[in-house]
């Protein structure tokens, strides 16, 4: 039963994981918008946070490395951000061999701080609806 | 905490491009020097990034930035002749430094926006970590 009502909450608390290691690879990215020969990373974030919670649903395991067997060590979640992560593609060539598209690092930037937020009021809604369950009908 | 780094990442892009902005600054200090302090001409310098990976704990890579040199540009100086001048040499010409001012107006300007840049996210990452906090009491 409490596994209930802490599903939904485990599943956000993974989303908002993911999304600050995201914000954290843009920021590298940002920071390194005049490194010559840098290449920017990208983490395609659908796809992570399918793995993160597809494998054993929602029990803080990353894919990839599943539990088969009562024997085996779940890994956490902790290094789910490397494991997502990918080169993207310079839209255009720079004499510097620096990938790095600031347009496109500040929109994903703005993108991925917007939907953190979403994330956390999430997580809000859902404490505060829990929490309204719990109370009696005398409690108002 | 993935956010926390971010000051890190962005704090080590705005001192490289602070100190970038400092090399400009002196470089069109000397724009129009005879001598540098070696007694010949000053020459202009120019800062090379590099991409420093950071521990993060969790073993995902974190890329701030440094300065990795400080390197003089060679080319010759801009010889201007003027006769009168104390410093001019046997045929009238006088040396002054290879500083482009135009060059540096564009780094300047280049470096104040990625430092403009790097402290938008640093605020972008404090405000995401102030609501974090309050996670639960909303």
């Amino acid at each position: 039963m409490i596994n209930r009502l802490t599903d939904s909450l485990d599943f956000q608390a993974q989303a908002l994981t993911l999304r600050s290691e995201r914000q954290r690879i843009i920021a590298g990215n940002i920071a390194n918008a005049d490194t010559p020969g840098f290449v920017a990373r990208e983490m395609d974030f659908a796809s992570a946070l399918r793995e993160a919670t597809g494998a054993t649903a929602g029990a803080g395991t990353m894919a990839g490395a599943s539990v088969t067997s009562p024997a085996h060590i779940p890994l956490t979640l902790q290094s789910a951000g490397a494991l997502a992560l990918k080169y993207s593609a310079p839209a255009q060539t720079n004499l510097d061999s620096n990938t790095v598209d600031m347009d496109r690092e500040r929109a994903s930037f703005v993108d991925n701080s917007v939907k953190y937020e979403a994330t956390l009021r999430f997580i809000n809604t859902n404490v505060r609806q829990m929490l309204d369950a719990m109370k009696s009908a005398s409690q108002g | 905490m993935s956010l926390l780094k971010i000051f890190d990442i962005s704090g080590s892009a705005i001192s490289s491009q602070s100190q970038r902005l400092n090399v400009v600054a002196s470089n069109l200090a000397n724009v129009d020097t005879v001598a540098g302090p070696d007694g010949k001409q000053y020459k202009a310098r120019e800062v090379t990034f590099q991409t420093v990976m950071m521990a993060t704990g969790d073993g995902a890579p974190a890329a701030g930035v440094k300065v990795s040199k400080i390197s003089e540009d060679q080319a010759p100086g801009r010889k201007v002749h003027d006769p009168s001048n104390p410093s001019a040499d046997a045929d009238g010409y006088v040396t002054y430094s290879n500083v482009n001012a135009v060059d540096e107006m564009v780094n300047m300007i280049s470096a104040s926006r990625s430092y403009q840049n790097n402290i938008e996210v640093m605020n972008t990452a404090k405000n995401l970590l102030m609501k974090t906090l309050q996670m639960g009491q909303g």
